[in-house]
């Protein structure tokens, strides 16, 4: 199962309602696939850095998932033809979100390491040290 | 860090910050912020972040500007693309 973000804007003019069953129907997408909807992000009206079918400002909301690649598939398709959608994106986040977390457990273990041997074993317990690396 | 090209005829830089302006190959001093601040997941969603890589007309600041190093830069460079596909970020700023 792979993690995906996908986000999309929608018409500002639409009424909340309709707002609301357009992303209840992209999140059944997703779980009736089979995946697992992670979060869910209105994030509200944002004014667009350009002009998108001539609006200004539109609502973005924001899924994040846990589903396989013909789920996402199906949603967009689904994005794709909802009218009042003007923009979508999807972004696969897991092996960047593996990296990151990888690189904060080799740096608290690193950190503990260098901390004096107060009988504390460099266990990979994730702490968020402020490590003071000297550069 | 790695090695800069050094630019070719007399470079015109701009003397902001860093000390004096005679400087004949990019500024090595400036750290990269995101490893100083032991950043990994560049977001492409955290605009208050990215805006401060893009200045006036919208394009990417270089490396050697930002002082950012390559893998961050890489990161930073796909974060920016990311942002201005969903209208978080302009293309190109001449409203």
């Amino acid at each position: 199962m792979r993690i995906y973000e996908t986000i999309f804007i929608l018409k500002p003019d639409l009424p909340d309602d309709e707002a609301d069953r357009i992303v209840t129907q992209m999140e059944a997408v997703i779980t009736s696939g089979g995946g697992t909807l992670r979060k869910t992000d209105r994030m509200g009206r944002r004014r667009l850095a350009y002009l998108i079918r001539r609006y200004r400002e539109g609502q973005y909301i924001l899924l994040d998932s846990e589903c396989n690649a013909t789920t996402v598939l199906e949603l967009e398709r689904r994005l794709k033809v909802t009218e009042p959608v003007l923009k979508f994106q999807t972004v696969r986040v897991d092996e960047e979100l593996k990296r990151a977390a990888k690189l904060q457990a080799a740096r608290s273990k690193h950190s503990a390491k260098k901390k004096p041997r107060g009988g504390a074993a460099p266990s990979a317990a994730p702490s968020a040290a402020p490590a003071a690396a000297p550069a | 860090m790695g090695s800069q090209s050094r630019p070719y005829g007399g470079p015109r830089r701009e003397g902001s910050g860093g000390g004096g302006g005679k400087r004949q190959f990019s500024r090595r001093r400036k750290v990269c912020r995101f490893c100083a601040d032991k950043i990994d997941y560049i977001d492409y969603k955290d605009v208050r972040l990215l805006g401060q890589f893009i200045p006036e007309r919208g394009k990417i600041l270089p490396m050697r500007t930002s002082g950012t190093c390559a893998p961050h830069q890489r990161r930073l460079m796909r974060a920016i693309k990311r942002a201005r596909n969903i209208a978080f970020l302009p293309f190109t700023a001449d409203f």
